[in-house]
């Protein structure tokens, strides 16, 4: 813990950028220095004393936060103490590191952390660079119409819920959907996919493909439309076909915005879908679908041993957040590029 | 959707003159850009045309696998079954009441605490943002959050649907460049007419955020309209229920038993239970579809804008 409320203060600084260099400081900024140390002085009670009303719009909010975000955070330390339905939501008395040794030498526990880390990592490795190709495609296209027309049908999949991508995966895929027809047409032999450990990996992969694809190329169509145009024009004069632009030109113009969206991506990647696979697996999936997210939910909310799930559950997110923290050291060190 | 798709296409004018200056390899990729992108289209929605399909076919129809683009033996009883559903529309008229309600609080705490962001003067602002910014990183986890929700006695009531999710940090920093983009001489010179910050919000910011405000609503209705899982959650009484979870409970019981799934949908007659789940689906689907061409002018702005450092 002490590593996440030292690194509180440097991402507090600036908010989130995924555009990363896209968007440099603005030239604001040089004006800003002599207002700012006349307000670095400004006490409490003066600030107070002006911006009450301000102050007084963040406190709903504030509240909010407190109650729905921060409270869940400190009520991970039933990870340490023992939890009661009914009783405290801090939990009764202190156990130690009880549960955390219990998830450690639970076999369980091992596999679906495999589980985890597979599906993940084949996600990224297949839905990060394809938007990118996506967006090299578009950005080729000349017609407007037309290049509006396919974006807005790729976003599309994006704004659906989880229940209906879910039901329409299992239509596509049942025995006697579009999957199980072609492959009849051919002679084949059905395959209840959806039953299938060894599928389910393809099933989810594929989905989020659909899902993301045409959202993620938001960012490096806007990213392409700041390539300068006159490299291009040079390219072109010193012999570079279409080829060749695109390598050269277009592509270390659009790096900062990949290796942004990567180091998000890498960071994140252990979160996979816990609605989509939850939705989507069964007990003959386990093997190959069950999740961190999902294995917690079943050990903690149907079995009742919430203590043992909210540890999972900690150390999961502890996972996430260095994850998230290394990934943005590395970006900066290599390309001077980060997250805050 | 297609037939839409290739007409448009037909009819926008071909800039021929363009293209014939270009050298034939590059005409030659066009074309199979082209030609690529419109199979592309035609995959992305292919989901869609099936399950459109299927709501209109004849069970028979579907268990001998013969549905794919088109309807086979068209009918409309799904439809009529599926919308004579007491439950089903209760449940629909749930998601409309979480979708308004949820919506509405979360433009509230929103727009009002991105306000408060955008004050580049305001001291202890950044710890602020840090409040909200960290959330984005660390969460307090499935466990906590229900035995939170739980303790507060919000289960099986409306607030544990709408309340958890009322501030998505990213939709606030989003507002909060918008805010900051906003000319500041205007607020200026509102407060020297003695304009307090309660007057600045509501008559001067509110009113030029119109556009903003839009997109945000439309990004939380979305968001709202198709959670099911806050209702899997905390809601064991179907009459609660919002459509998703309604067709979660039709999947769910079709991938076990498929007479579970008719009589989640509590009917009687002899539908396949994909007839019914294709015709919730549809019917489930049609709002989005509906607000989709508004939400779409807006949402690229809306990246845009949140991917802009603050």
């Amino acid at each position: 813990m002490p590593l996440t409320e030292n690194e509180l203060p440097p991402q507090a600084a600036p908010a989130v950028s995924v555009a990363g260099a896209a968007a440099p400081a603005p030239s604001g900024l040089i004006e800003k220095p002599p207002a700012r140390r006349r307000r670095k002085r400004q006490t409490w009670r003066e600030a107070l004393e002006k911006d009450w009303q301000l102050y007084s719009l963040a406190l709903v909010p504030l509240i909010f936060f407190a109650i729905f975000k921060y409270a869940p955070m400190l009520g991970n330390v039933i990870a340490f103490r023992k939890f009661r339905p009914g009783g405290n939501i801090f939990g009764d008395e202190w156990v130690g590191l009880r549960y955390i040794e219990l998830f450690i030498n639970d076999p369980t526990f091992w596999r679906v952390f495999a589980n985890t880390a597979i599906l993940g990592g084949l996600t990224l490795i297949v839905c990060f660079p394809l938007p990118i190709v996506l967006a090299l495609l578009l950005n080729e296209v000349r017609k407007k119409r037309f290049k509006k027309i396919v974006q807005s049908i790729s976003y599309l999949p994006h704004f659906l819920s989880v229940v209906i991508v879910v039901g329409m995966l299992m239509q596509l895929l049942s025995l006697q959907g579009t999957v199980n027809q072609i492959i009849g047409a051919f002679g084949g032999e059905g395959i209840p996919f959806l039953q299938r450990a060894e599928w389910f990996r393809a099933v989810y992969v594929g989905s989020e493909v659909w899902q993301t694809v045409g959202w993620g190329t938001i960012l490096y169509l806007a990213a392409l439309t700041t390539v300068d145009e006159s490299l291009y024009e040079a390219a072109r004069i010193d012999g570079a076909g279409r080829w060749r632009q695109t390598w050269h030109v277009t592509l270390p113009g659009i790096r900062p915005t990949m290796v942004t969206l990567l180091v998000l991506n890498i960071g994140t990647f252990l979160n996979v879908g816990f609605e989509k696979v939850l939705l989507l697996y069964n007990p003959l999936t386990y093997e190959t679908a069950d999740v961190i997210s999902t294995y917690l939910y079943r050990v903690g909310l149907v079995s009742n041993n919430l203590s043992y799930a909210a540890a999972i559950g900690l150390f999961q997110a502890l996972i996430g957040l260095v994850m998230v923290l290394s990934a943005n050291l590395v970006s900066r060190r290599i390309t001077g590029t980060s997250l805050w | 959707m297609v037939t839409e798709v290739i007409a448009k296409n037909q009819a926008s004018p071909t800039r021929t003159r363009r293209v014939t200056q270009d050298s034939r390899g590059t005409r030659v990729f066009g074309a199979f850009n082209t030609v690529f992108l419109l199979l592309l289209c035609a995959g992305m929605l292919y989901p869609f045309i099936t399950v459109l399909a299927q709501s209109f076919s004849s069970p028979g129809a579907i268990k001998a696998g013969q549905v794919s683009f088109w309807p086979v033996g068209f009918n409309l009883d799904t439809y009529g079954a599926v919308m004579q559903n007491e439950t089903f529309w209760r449940n629909y008229g749930n998601t409309v009441l979480y979708t308004v309600v949820g919506t509405a609080i979360a433009m509230t705490l929103t727009t009002t605490y991105a306000f408060v962001l955008s004050k580049k003067h305001l001291k202890g602002r950044k710890v602020l943002i840090g409040i909200a910014v960290f959330t984005m990183f660390f969460n307090g986890g499935l466990v906590p959050n229900y035995v939170l929700i739980s303790s507060l006695g919000m289960k099986n009531t409306l607030w544990a649907i709408v309340l958890p999710g009322a501030i998505s940090v990213f939709n606030l920093l989003v507002m909060k460049s918008f805010f900051e983009s906003l000319p500041r001489d205007i607020e200026e010179a509102a407060q020297i007419d003695g304009l307090g910050w309660y007057g600045i919000f509501g008559r001067i910011v509110l009113p030029l955020s119109k556009a903003v405000i839009a997109t945000m609503v439309l990004f939380y209705s979305v968001a709202f309209w198709n959670d099911w899982f806050a209702a899997f959650l905390y809601l064991d009484k179907s009459e609660l229920f919002p459509v998703t979870l309604f067709l979660r409970n039709l999947i769910a019981g079709a991938s076990t038993s498929t007479s579970e799934g008719a009589a989640a949908a509590g009917t009687t007659t002899e539908l396949l239970s994909a007839n019914i789940e294709s015709v919730t689906m549809i019917l489930t689907v049609i709002p989005i579809l509906c607000v989709y061409p508004f939400v779409q002018r807006y949402f690229v702005s809306g990246v845009m804008l949140g991917s802009v450092k603050g």
